[in-house]
């Protein structure tokens, strides 16, 4: 395949592979830390020696995903500088402070996990251990809660006036809490936490499947589906949310995602199938009224279709198909969670069948699937525009000549970082397996418990 | 009153000198463990350097990130011109640090050490300074063209200039002095007396490096940017107390007592001299094209990024306090008789 060299192409390229690679991580490091949390209390309050080594062995594992996660975040960072200067230099104007505040979230969290990883057996009561964790969850998640802001301000800039082309009015807390601030805030935290919670779950599943009997994984298994069940709710109120945002704020963007043609009230929801260039679509399957309700609530909410904008302030259709994998996956991780937790809390059901199990394990990688989905969903989905009617993505780009040799440089880093991460996680865990740590530490497999928690 | 701008420029300052001290220490600890292992001294400094950097690895990195970020908040104008200046050498800056973060993390986390990983973190220790001195060659002028519209880098001109070499031989030297210094306060807190030997011989073999790399670039800057050579002359005392905290530095360690006090009196060397090279090139942040009051951002978000530094520093100073309590002056942390 031939292209013309065009910095603007390249640059999307390259951002989107940063973004894509750097979200896995970010994902993870926004979320592990509070399943960790969990593990550690529940280590506590149970005096159960499992759930203090789930959250140890979390947390060695975690450490080496966010040295992924920095590094890559590190990236980005310099990366819109380089690859989007008249963005950056717009939006340091603009949405400069939520930016600013993200480093010193991140820099709080860094220092706790350091003292953290380094601290277990160093303090008097396991307490005082367990609460070097809360400034860890609280740091990753305002890193969260920060740099959405600047994602928001792109979907929904305020905060600031043009006058003759300069920048005016500033106000700094304006644009930090804009319209899309809210739903996209709580939509990617609560996903950060639903994405970890199913991948340690699957993690948990694969081991039992395999054969490995032992109790620790049951509980393990376990924690993670009650916080899943939980956190999945939690995702699909906020997804309606994000859905009556959308209709009220972006409606180009909810129409192409749903291929919503016309404006009418009464619309149906499209989901899956193909659409031609006429605008035709084939072997979708509709849903009647579910859009309107989606957007309004109510079955007879006018929905904005695609006519009513031109065509090139439009994105592309084919974030339709990112945004309903999102939300089957979302459903599906919700059905999944849900059966367990049911099926467990029936005395005589067996939750730890194979089905169920191979759903689990399924979940881990799909969820991740979802938050990339999502992501590009976001991302594509507000072309042609960097800054939503403010900025055009092409106005944002460098000039710079050698983007594209930049874009099979960090094609190759990625993918040398990717397998790595991979290898060192297998080696560090199974050369240590629970078995092994659980004897080092002086907590010998007891039969006893695994009946109990058979009982339970 | 100082003026916003003023204000901005020394906070972003004041972290760049914080990343100097911690990121030498870090990038010369890499170079002499790769170093002490390929010579068989490994045994030797191989605990101290593990110790010290396990816990603080990624504090190094922020202090950074947070100078690039504060920079665009607070002169949006210097992600124009650098970010589309700084393209390829940023890019390769970001790759040095990504695989120098990730390995080290893969290195001391995930079970085993090899010989590869030792050798990428020595050899970026290196070339990640070298990388990162670019950014202030080319804002002493002369290595951009800013014509219709475009802002390039003048690579040939970059390559060949004899100061923008200078200086990478000076930041790199600078890295070795200051991580040796530090390590050998380290050792004696330690106690490792085969440790302090070897890294005392590597502190005194850099000190005199680096004061001769100082005063060849600042001869090579003569014919790069005369204004900035004269505004150096016209405030010479400050780079005079910096020589004088250098000799009596490096007397310590030679005498080979008080390793504390000299590598604070290195601190404060460099601090004087970096402040003093930041005072001299003021008010310019790219020589001829940007100074500081340029595209300086808007008085309210200088005001909110001025109340968030200093809303974070009530949090971040206890909680530094902490680490340095828990891992850098915590004698039985330190001499390795707790985990």
């Amino acid at each position: 395949m031939f292209i013309d060299y065009d910095p603007v192409i390249y640059s999307r390229l390259l951002t989107s592979l940063t973004l894509g690679f750097h979200v896995i991580f970010a994902t993870i490091g926004v979320g592990v830390p509070l399943m960790i949390a969990i593990a550690e209390w529940m280590g506590i309050k149970r005096n159960d020696p499992h759930y203090t080594l789930m959250a140890r062995r979390w947390a060695r594992g975690f450490v080496i995903t966010v040295a992924v996660g920095v590094v890559t975040g590190t990236a980005i960072g310099l990366q819109l500088s380089l690859l989007w200067p008249n963005f950056m230099q717009a939006a340091g104007h603009t949405i400069g402070l939520p930016m600013f505040m993200e480093v010193f979230a991140f820099f709080f969290e860094a220092i706790f996990l350091g003292i953290y990883l380094y601290t277990w057996d160093r303090f008097k009561t396991k307490m005082r251990h367990f609460l070097l964790v809360i400034p860890i969850v609280i740091g990753a998640t305002a890193s969260a809660f920060f740099i959405t802001t600047v994602n928001s301000f792109m979907n929904a800039p305020q905060g600031f006036n043009i006058v003759d082309g300069i920048l005016t009015d500033v106000s700094p807390l304006a644009a930090m809490f804009n319209a899309a601030t809210p739903t996209k805030i709580s939509h990617v935290i609560i996903t950060c936490y639903l994405t970890a919670a199913f991948i340690l779950g699957a993690i948990a599943a694969f081991h039992i499947l395999k054969g490995n009997k032992h109790v620790y994984h049951k509980k393990a298994l376990h924690l993670t589906m009650v916080s899943g069940i939980i956190f999945a709710i939690g995702t699909a109120l906020i997804g309606d949310l994000s859905g009556k945002y959308l209709h009220e704020y972006q409606p180009e963007k909810l129409a192409s995602a749903e291929w919503h043609l016309e404006t009418e009230s009464g619309a149906p929801l499209i989901l899956g199938g193909f659409i031609n260039d006429e605008n035709e679509i084939s072997y979708a399957l509709e849903i009647p009224y579910a859009l309107s309700i989606l957007a309004g609530g109510t079955p007879d909410t006018e929905v904005i279709g695609l006519n009513e904008f031109p065509e090139e302030d439009l994105p592309p259709l084919w974030i339709h198909y990112m945004f309903d994998s999102m939300v089957f996956i979302g459903m599906f991780l919700a059905a999944v969670s849900a059966l367990f937790v049911a099926m467990n809390w029936k005395k005589n059901w067996n939750a730890f069948n194979r089905p169920l199990l191979w759903a689990v394990v399924a979940g881990g990688p799909l969820s991740m699937l979802a938050i990339e989905s999502g992501w590009f969903f976001a991302e594509v989905g507000r072309q042609p525009w960097i800054i939503n009617g403010v900025m055009r993505t092409a106005e944002g780009a460098t000039t710079s000549q050698h983007v594209d040799l930049m874009l099979y440089l960090f094609i190759i880093l990625y993918a040398v970082l990717g397998i790595t991460v991979v290898v060192v996680l297998r080696r560090m865990f199974k050369s240590n397996p629970i078995e092994h740590e659980l004897e080092e530490r002086g907590f010998a497999h007891k039969k006893e418990d695994e009946k109990e928690v058979a009982r339970r | 009153m100082m003026s916003y701008e003023v204000v901005g420029i020394t906070v972003l300052w004041s972290f760049l000198y914080g990343y100097l001290i911690v990121a030498s220490v870090d990038f010369g600890a890499g170079f002499f463990s790769y170093y002490s292992k390929a010579t068989k001294k490994n045994h030797v400094i191989h605990n101290i350097i593990q110790r010290y950097l396990s816990p603080v690895w990624e504090i190094t990195n922020v202090f950074l990130v947070f100078f690039f970020i504060g920079i665009v908040g607070f002169f949006p104008s210097t992600a124009y011109y650098y970010g589309t200046a700084l393209l390829v050498p940023g890019s390769i800056a970001i790759i040095l640090l990504a695989l120098r973060g990730s390995y080290y993390a893969f290195a001391t986390y995930g079970a085993k050490e090899s010989k590869f990983y030792s050798f990428l973190y020595g050899a970026t220790g290196l070339l990640i300074p070298a990388s990162l001195t670019t950014v202030l060659t080319i804002s002493e002028g002369g290595y951009i063209s800013n014509e219709n519209g475009t802002v390039e880098l003048l690579y040939r001109d970059l390559f060949t200039s004899p100061y923008s070499w200078s200086v990478v031989i000076l930041a790199i030297v600078s890295v070795l002095f200051i991580s040796a210094t530090f390590l050998t306060f380290y050792a004696s807190r330690a106690q490792d007396t085969n440790a302090l030997k070897l890294l005392r011989k590597y502190a005194l073999t850099w000190s005199l490096p680096s004061i001769v790399m100082g005063v060849i670039v600042l001869m090579l800057l003569r014919a790069q940017n005369i204004e900035h050579y004269q505004n150096i002359l016209d405030i010479w005392w400050v780079f005079a107390i910096s020589f004088v905290l250098f000799a009596v530095a490096t007397f310590l360690i030679w005498k080979g007592k008080k390793y504390g006090t000299a590598f604070i009196l290195i601190m404060v060397q460099y601090l004087t001299a970096f402040f003093g090279y930041g005072v001299s090139h003021f008010p310019y942040l790219l020589y001829p094209y940007l100074t500081i009051y340029d595209g300086f951002t808007s008085e309210p978000m200088a005001i909110a990024l001025i109340i968030a530094f200093i809303g974070g520093l009530f949090l971040l100073i206890p909680s530094l306090l902490l680490i340095m309590k828990l891992f850098l002056f915590d004698a039985d942390y330190v001499q390795g008789k707790r985990k």
